[in-house]
């Protein structure tokens, strides 16, 4: 049954790859971090316009071509990834963060705290989300995706508040909360040690969705042409790539798919992923 | 160990007054009408001493010990603990109150954290109130703490999980945690019941061994009389019925001498596995098997629409109080039973 003291992280190394398609999906968003992370440090960072290789096709020089401006389409591959990955992972860790505190403590605490809480949840619900980006968006014209990447963050707690929120009601009335509380144990500890952990595979997967909504989020806002046309990234060269008809011409494609691709590769991969991790942080799947 | 041991705490005399209920009551409002589940219960919990409470489900046991370890706020009445009323206590006196009198609930399986190890349930509570200085000294009073009920070698079963655990081995663990704080009361809610009964008569011993040695008092709650028997020998049974005690007194008496119609079919129920005794034995044959809903309680005794000895107009007039019997150590509260006793002792 158990596997001795020391073995906890490969006691976890076999929760995650017991899952086939878990462990896919681990390895795909593992190969695209490297890519993206890594990457960085090998491509040239000063990519030239060049008004003689407009649109070339891929080649040993240009892997994926080149696009509307003459400037290498791998490079701008390598390089626009990071910024979305970031603004994901930023977004999910302040809808997180604000959806675990508020959601435990309503639920556990109940009475004034908690009705505060739902009413904040109802009114931040009732905001579509992407219209209040769109149009906060294209009035601070200079808006850096850190900012949309924190109000992505604080527009989409509420739904995960809730379904927190409803596991703590739950939970609470579980018997071992109440020998928790008959230690003594205090507020804060019984929430964020005794209760949280027990749901700690539902707020990571729920991270990761965070995660890939506010990709999407973010791309969606460059496709729009909503954020400023600077910045190295996949949602700028797909909006750059159908601004300038590349879906036309054959060997344009590279510089809309390759981006596409990338963003399917990494949302699908988190996804697959979430499998996995439920697997390794609950130790009754984890070494069974 | 080579490490010489840390003085025992004080631990309290036996036979001191430790934990005491009076006239505690608990109506539960619901959409259906009051529902007094317990109507007025005086208990007293000594140090060393075990004091058990019995009845059928739903007489009103759990919610009793619950209002005992300070887990519900009763509706009236006194809990009070080493003379000090518990639902005004400060921090300070709230803190020595939770250490001292714990609670272990009924299902092993549902009491432990199904992601915390064994080590982590049992000292969290050592470790949140700074009674070990450091890690080292938290693991070996774990250990030190598991090997008091019996799960050795301690050292395997730090660092597993529930899961990993039999139920009689959650329970040792839940029993562990309730004393991790040298606790001076348990109130143990059916504590045996959902184990098997090898298991049961050996983590019945090792309660007993805290008794003895620790001077743990102890609130004990079953249903099961054959248990009662074993564990409180010693002790006080107090038989509750329909949120009231009918009976309390010294084991043996209450056992071999049963003097409330309720309690002596209780016992008469109790399965009997020689068949020439079982044979030989007269079983209490009540009037009705049905238990009165609790929000429409009969009045006068609320035993009497069951009771064998009902007399109409003395049992269903007047809640029969309960009073020493023969001026004994037995609490009694029937009608016809102490009338009887005092015109015999009269006459």
């Amino acid at each position: 049954m158990s596997k001795g003291t020391g073995g906890t992280l490969s006691v976890m190394w076999q929760g995650i790859t017991r899952s086939p398609s878990g462990f896919t999906g681990m390895c795909l968003v593992a190969a695209i971090l490297i890519f993206v992370f890594g990457g960085r440090f090998l491509v040239d960072h000063h990519n030239p316009t060049d008004a003689d290789a407009i649109w070339k096709p891929m080649s040993g020089a240009h892997w994926l071509g080149t696009n509307f401006e003459g400037k290498d389409t791998f490079t701008k591959l390598v390089l626009g990834g990071a910024e979305p990955i970031w603004v994901g992972a930023l977004a999910a860790v302040v809808t997180v963060i604000i959806a675990v505190v508020l959601g435990a403590l309503a639920g556990y605490l109940r009475g004034r705290f908690d009705d505060l809480v739902l009413q904040l949840t109802d009114i931040t619900m009732t905001m579509p989300f992407i219209t209040v980006l769109i149009i906060i968006a294209s009035y601070f014209r200079e808006i850096s995706p850190w900012m949309v990447g924190l109000i992505i963050g604080l527009l989409t707690w509420p739904f995960l508040t809730r379904s927190i929120r409803a596991q703590v009601l739950s939970l609470k009335e579980r018997e071992f909360i109440e020998a928790a509380q008959l230690q003594n144990l205090g507020t804060m500890r019984i929430v964020f040690v005794d209760i949280l952990p027990n749901m700690a595979g539902y707020i990571f997967i729920n991270f990761i969705i965070a995660v890939t909504n506010a990709i999407y989020a973010i791309v969606g806002l460059y496709l729009l042409g909503l954020l400023p046309s600077t910045a190295e990234n996949w949602g700028l060269m797909i909006q750059q790539a159908w601004q300038n008809s590349a879906y036309l011409l054959p060997r344009a494609l590279p510089f809309l798919l390759a981006p596409l691709a990338m963003i399917a590769l990494f949302q699908v991969g988190l996804v697959l992923m979430t499998r996995s991790l439920e697997q390794a942080l609950n130790p009754r799947l984890r070494d069974r | 160990m080579p490490e010489p041991r840390i003085p025992a705490p004080r631990r309290p005399e036996a036979g001191t007054t430790l934990l005491e209920l009076t006239g505690v009551e608990q109506t539960f409002h619901t959409k259906r009408g009051d529902v007094p589940a317990v109507a007025g219960v005086d208990l007293t919990v000594r140090a060393g001493k075990v004091l058990c409470l019995v009845g059928e489900s739903g007489c009103g046991k759990t919610t009793t010990a619950r209002a005992a370890a300070g887990l519900t706020r009763p509706t009236a009445g006194t809990v009070r603990f080493r003379g000090s009323d518990v639902s005004t206590l400060d921090a300070k006196g709230r803190q020595e109150f939770r250490e001292a009198v714990q609670y272990i609930h009924q299902d092993p399986y549902a009491s432990l954290n199904p992601v915390r190890t064994v080590y982590s349930t049992v000292t969290a509570g050592l470790r949140r109130h700074g009674h070990v200085r450091d890690r080292a000294e938290a693991r070996r009073k774990a250990a030190e703490l598991l090997e008091r009920v019996d799960l050795t070698p301690a050292e395997s079963y730090l660092d597993k999980y529930p899961h990993q655990l039999s139920g009689g081995q959650r329970q040792r663990v839940a029993i562990a945690r309730a004393l991790a704080m040298d606790s001076e009361v348990l109130i143990a809610d059916e504590s045996t019941s959902m184990l098997d009964v090898s298991i049961r008569v050996s983590l019945l011993n090792t309660l007993g061994r805290l008794r003895d040695q620790l001077n743990v008092g102890f609130l004990f709650i079953t249903h099961d009389l054959a248990v009662a028997k074993y564990f409180a020998w010693d002790g006080d049974i107090a038989v509750m019925y329909l949120g009231r005690i009918v009976e309390q007194g010294p084991t043996p008496q209450i056992i071999n001498d049963p003097q409330h119609p309720y309690t002596k079919a209780l016992i008469s129920a109790v399965c009997e596995p020689d068949p020439r005794l079982a044979r030989a034995k007269k079983a209490v044959r009540l009037r009705g098997s049905e238990i009165p809903s609790l929000t429409e309680l009969p009045n006068g005794c609320t035993f009497h629409p069951r009771c064998p000895l009902f007399e109409a107009d003395t049992c269903d007039s007047a809640a029969p109080p309960l009073s020493l019997l023969d001026g004994g150590t037995r609490l009694l509260a029937c009608h016809v039973v102490a009338r009887d006793h005092e015109q015999a002792g009269v006459g």
